[in-house]
């Protein structure tokens, strides 16, 4: 299939009359429909958060010192929020394989490669879950913190944790997805589903990278 | 049977492009040590453009498919350029707002952990 012949294909498909997205299947469409909505909910969080950080007359708390850790004795900027993003983008070639290796048929390493995904997922959100103690234990709330402008509080725990309930309900789908795989439920497919279910876990990792440009380092 | 529908392609520009995702984003951990300013804010923007970039292009294959479904899926995000444009106007005249008749600070030092 030449996948990208031009742009003349653009008008042929929409004005064709019949199934517009030639050659992608309804999952894999209605997967990618549903990362859009989803888009729309992530840019909604963060353009709030940008509307109040830049209506904030009180200072903005230093995302830098405030995600810092100790570690011998010295101050390390991020260091957690940088080990999780390495961990992610790990589960992202993780998954990136697996889908690779079903189109392959060899559906063992496909199945393992899953479970190396979800496995990493779940230590994303273990870390998570690290750094929402340490900074609840530092007495940020929601609605006041010690570092500055209250709204801090309301937006990390907001975005950070829709961003973490998706990483979570991502595990399980991927755990589910590989036992299906293994117990050869899509055996007469072209193991298409673990595309899907790629996409899902890709666009994770995608809204992580602007979270992390955004909330951490900006 | 694979090749008509799915999304088949040699192993080599995964491991490629991931090899550079890590590599970007440690340059974009990297900037935390710059100084505010728009040296900081531009790396930081560029880099996660770039890794934004190859994350939907090659993990999640829009680079291969075909425009009718590339357009779907990159005009709609155009909308929200509107929304943060507008929300960034109103935003700041909040903060003026603030500063003007509430007796906010125009300059406040941000509050240090080591102090």
């Amino acid at each position: 299939m030449a996948a990208t012949a031009g742009h003349a294909t653009l008008f042929e498909d929409w004005s064709s009359d019949i199934t517009t997205f030639k050659g992608v299947s309804w999952g894999k469409a209605m997967m990618w429909i549903f990362l859009l909505s989803d888009t729309f909910i992530f840019s909604c969080f963060l353009t709030g958060y940008m509307t109040v950080r830049t209506a904030a007359a009180e200072p903005w708390p230093n995302a830098s010192e405030v995600f810092a850790l100790t570690v011998l004795g010295q101050s390390v900027p991020l260091l957690l929020i940088a080990i999780m993003t390495f961990d992610l983008i790990t589960s992202s070639g993780t998954m990136a394989l697996a889908v690779n290796y079903g189109y392959r048929r060899e559906k063992k390493k496909a199945v393992r490669l899953i479970l190396a995904t979800a496995f990493f997922g779940a230590v994303f959100v273990g870390m998570q879950g690290i750094e929402w103690w340490k900074l609840i234990h530092d007495g940020v709330r929601p609605w006041d913190n010690p570092f500055g402008a209250e709204q801090f509080g309301a937006c990390f725990f907001m975005i950070t944790g829709f961003h973490g309930l998706h990483v979570s309900a991502g595990v399980v789908y991927l755990l589910v997805i590989a036992h299906r795989v293994h117990k050869g439920r899509y055996d007469h497919t072209n193991f298409e589903i673990i595309e899907v279910v790629g996409l899902y876990w890709h666009f994770v990792d995608l809204v992580w990278v602007f979270i992390f440009a955004f909330f951490y380092l900006w | 049977m694979s090749s008509e529908v799915g999304q088949q392609h040699p192993l080599g520009i995964y491991w490629v492009v991931w090899g550079g995702l890590f590599v970007v984003s440690a340059l974009s951990y990297a900037t935390d040590f710059l100084p505010q300013g728009l040296l900081r804010w531009g790396l930081i923007l560029l880099f996660m453009f770039v890794k934004a970039g190859y994350i939907v292009a090659i993990f999640m294959h829009l680079k291969y498919e075909r425009w009718a479904l590339i357009y779907a899926l990159l005009v709609p995000p155009g909308a929200l350029l509107v929304l943060v444009g507008l929300m960034w106007m109103e935003s700041d005249y909040t903060w003026l707002t603030r500063v003007v008749y509430f007796g906010a600070d125009e300059n406040p030092q941000p509050a240090s952990l080591h102090d």
